[in-house]
C-alpha cells in the first residue's frame, strides 16, 4: 500500500463521502416521513389507502433498491418526467427506507395493548391525547432498535447509487481502480470512509437503546 | 338514596350473531353500592364497558346525570371523566411512576395545577398505603400494589361514579384482601360504584343491592342478605351452590360425585 497514493486520493473519498452522507441521510429524512405516514395508515386502518400502502410495502421490500433507482432513473424520463441523478438516488432510498420504517414504527404501535388505549380513554383522554401520551411513549421504546437498524441499512444501500452516475464512494472507487488500477489504496480508503460514517451512527444508536431500556418501560 | 346517577334502559349488545346482554334495564342511585355477580361470559364485563362506551351497543340508551352517553357524542371524553373504571389486568402506563399515573389525566385533561394534583394524589395514596412508593414504576409494583394505584387514578379524576371490573381476579389470593379493603373503604364513604365481582363474601360485605346476571339478563336483583340466603331463581341457587363446598367425610366413598 502506497501513502502517497492514499493521500492523494484522499480529497475524492472525502467528496465522494460527503455525497453519499448528503444524500442518505436526506433519502432516510424522507423514508421516516413515508414510514410514519404508512404506520399512521395501517394503525387506523383508513379505508383504501389502507391497501394501497400494503402494496406498497410489498413492492417496496421485495424488489432491489438497484431495480427501483433503474426504473426512476430511465423509467420516468420516458413518462415525461425529468430528473437528475441526486433526486433519483434520495427517491430511490425513501422508496426502499419507507416501507421498512413503516414496519419498524407499526411494530411499536402494534405493540402497545388495547387495554392501554382503553384506560387512557376511560380516564377521559380524547384520540389525540391517548396517542401523544400513553400509545407513542410506549411505541418508540420498542420501534427504536428496528429504527437504528434501518437508518445503517439505508445508509450501506446507498453504495448502489453509482449505478445512476452518483459520483459516491463506490463510484470514486471504481472509477480510481479502472483509471490507476490501485486497487488495494482505493478498496482500503472505501471501507475506511463507510466505517467512519456508520461507526458513529452504531454507536449512537445502542446509546438510545440502552437509554430507553433504562427508562423503566415494559410492564 | 339520593338521585338517580347512572339510567340504563332496554341495552342490547351484541357481537355479530351472538347476543351478550338484552334488554337490559338497571338505574343506580347516587351513593349506592351494586354489585354485579354471575357465571363467567354471562356478560358482566361487557355491562361495564357499555357503561363506559368501549363497546358499541346495539339498542337501548345509557345516561349518566341525564346525559345520554353515545359513542359517537363530542362529549364522550368529557362523560368518561366522571365515569371511573379500574380494568381486571392492572392496567398502569408501564413508562410513568405510580405518581405520574395518577396524574397524567387531571394535569393533561381536566388542565388542573400540578402541585395541587400531586398533592391530592399523594394524600389518596397514602390512604391506600403506598405514598412511599409513588416514585416507583409499575414494573416495581406488585399485583395488588398496582390495582391499589390503578383505583386511585381513578378516584384522583374525582369521579361521580367508579366501576370495577374484577379487579381482584388476576391477583394472588393474599393481594385480594388489600385491593377489596380500599373498595370497602369507598363504600365508606358513600361512593357510588358498580362491582362486578367473584368474591361472594364481599359482595355480601359490600353491596347494598346485589344484581344476578345471566345470559345477557338480569336474573334477580335483591339486598345482599336477601340474595344470597334465599336467592329466587334456580339459576341463582345453582350458581351460589357452586362456592360452597361440603366436607367429603369419608374419603373412600363416593361422595365427591354426588356432590358434583
Amino acid at each position: 500500500m502506497d501513502i502517497a497514493v492514499i493521500r492523494s486520493y484522499l480529497p475524492l473519498f472525502q467528496e465522494a463521502g460527503w455525497l453519499t452522507l448528503r444524500l442518505g441521510l436526506m433519502g432516510i429524512a424522507l423514508a421516516i416521513v413515508v414510514g410514519l405516514i404508512c404506520a399512521a395508515v395501517h394503525y387506523w386502518r383508513i379505508p383504501v389507502l389502507n391497501k394501497i400502502v400494503t402494496v406498497y410495502i410489498e413492492i417496496s421490500r421485495n424488489t432491489p433498491l438497484l431495480i427501483q433507482l433503474f426504473f426512476i432513473y430511465y423509467g420516468l424520463p420516458k413518462l415525461g418526467i425529468r430528473t437528475n441523478p441526486a433526486a433519483c438516488g434520495v427517491a430511490g432510498l425513501a422508496f426502499l427506507g419507507g416501507s421498512y420504517m413503516s414496519e419498524a414504527f407499526r411494530s411499536g404501535l402494534e405493540s402497545v395493548a388495547t387495554i392501554q388505549r382503553e384506560s387512557a380513554m376511560s380516564l377521559g383522554m380524547t384520540n389525540g391525547q391517548t396517542f401523544r401520551y400513553v400509545i407513542l411513549p410506549q411505541a418508540m421504546s420498542v420501534s427504536v432498535p428496528p429504527f437504528v437498524a434501518n437508518v445503517i441499512f439505508l445508509l450501506k444501500e446507498t453504495s448502489v447509487f453509482s449505478a445512476v452516475s452518483l459520483m459516491d464512494l463506490m463510484f470514486t472507487a471504481k472509477d480510481l481502480i479502472g483509471l490507476y488500477y490501485n486497487t488495494t489504496e482505493s478498496l482500503f480508503l472505501l471501507v475506511l470512509c463507510y466505517l467512519v460514517i456508520l461507526l458513529p451512527v452504531s454507536l449512537l444508536g445502542s446509546l438510545l437503546e440502552r437509554r430507553l431500556r433504562y427508562a423503566g418501560f415494559g410492564v | 338514596m339520593g338521585r338517580e346517577l347512572l339510567s340504563i334502559e332496554h341495552l342490547t349488545k351484541r357481537y355479530g350473531d351472538l347476543t351478550v346482554l338484552e334488554d337490559l334495564s338497571l338505574t343506580v342511585q347516587e351513593g349506592q353500592v351494586i354489585v354485579i355477580v354471575g357465571p363467567s361470559g354471562c356478560g358482566k364485563s361487557t355491562l361495564l364497558r357499555c357503561i363506559n362506551a368501549l363497546e358499541p351497543i346495539q339498542g337501548g340508551i345509557i345516561k349518566l346525570d341525564g346525559q345520554e352517553i353515545d359513542r359517537d357524542t363530542k362529549k364522550l371524553p368529557e362523560l368518561r371523566q366522571k365515569i371511573g373504571m379500574v380494568f381486571q389486568s392492572y392496567d398502569l402506563f408501564p413508562h410513568l411512576t405510580a405518581l405520574d399515573n395518577i396524574t397524567l389525566a387531571p394535569i393533561k385533561v381536566q388542565k388542573r395545577k400540578k402541585a395541587e394534583v400531586e398533592a391530592e394524589a399523594l394524600q389518596l395514596l397514602e390512604r391506600v398505603g403506598l405514598k412511599d412508593r409513588a416514585g416507583d414504576y409499575p414494573r416495581q409494583l406488585s399485583g395488588g400494589q398496582k390495582q391499589r394505584v390503578a383505583i386511585v387514578r381513578a378516584l384522583c379524576m374525582h369521579p361521580e361514579i367508579m366501576l370495577f371490573d374484577e379487579v381482584t381476579a388476576a391477583l394472588d389470593p393474599e393481594m385480594v384482601r388489600e385491593v377489596l379493603d380500599v373498595l370497602l373503604d369507598l363504600a365508606k364513604q358513600g361512593r357510588t360504584m358498580l362491582i362486578v365481582t367473584h368474591e361472594m363474601q364481599f359482595a355480601r360485605a359490600v353491596a347494598d343491592q346485589v344484581i344476578f346476571l345471566d345470559g345477557g339478563q338480569i336474573v334477580e336483583q335483591a339486598p345482599p342478605d336477601q340474595f344470597f340466603e334465599h336467592p329466587k331463581t334456580q339459576r341463582a341457587q345453582k350458581f351460589l351452590n357452586t362456592f360452597t363446598f361440603e366436607t367429603i367425610k369419608n374419603h373412600g366413598g363416593n361422595d365427591y360425585e354426588n356432590q358434583a
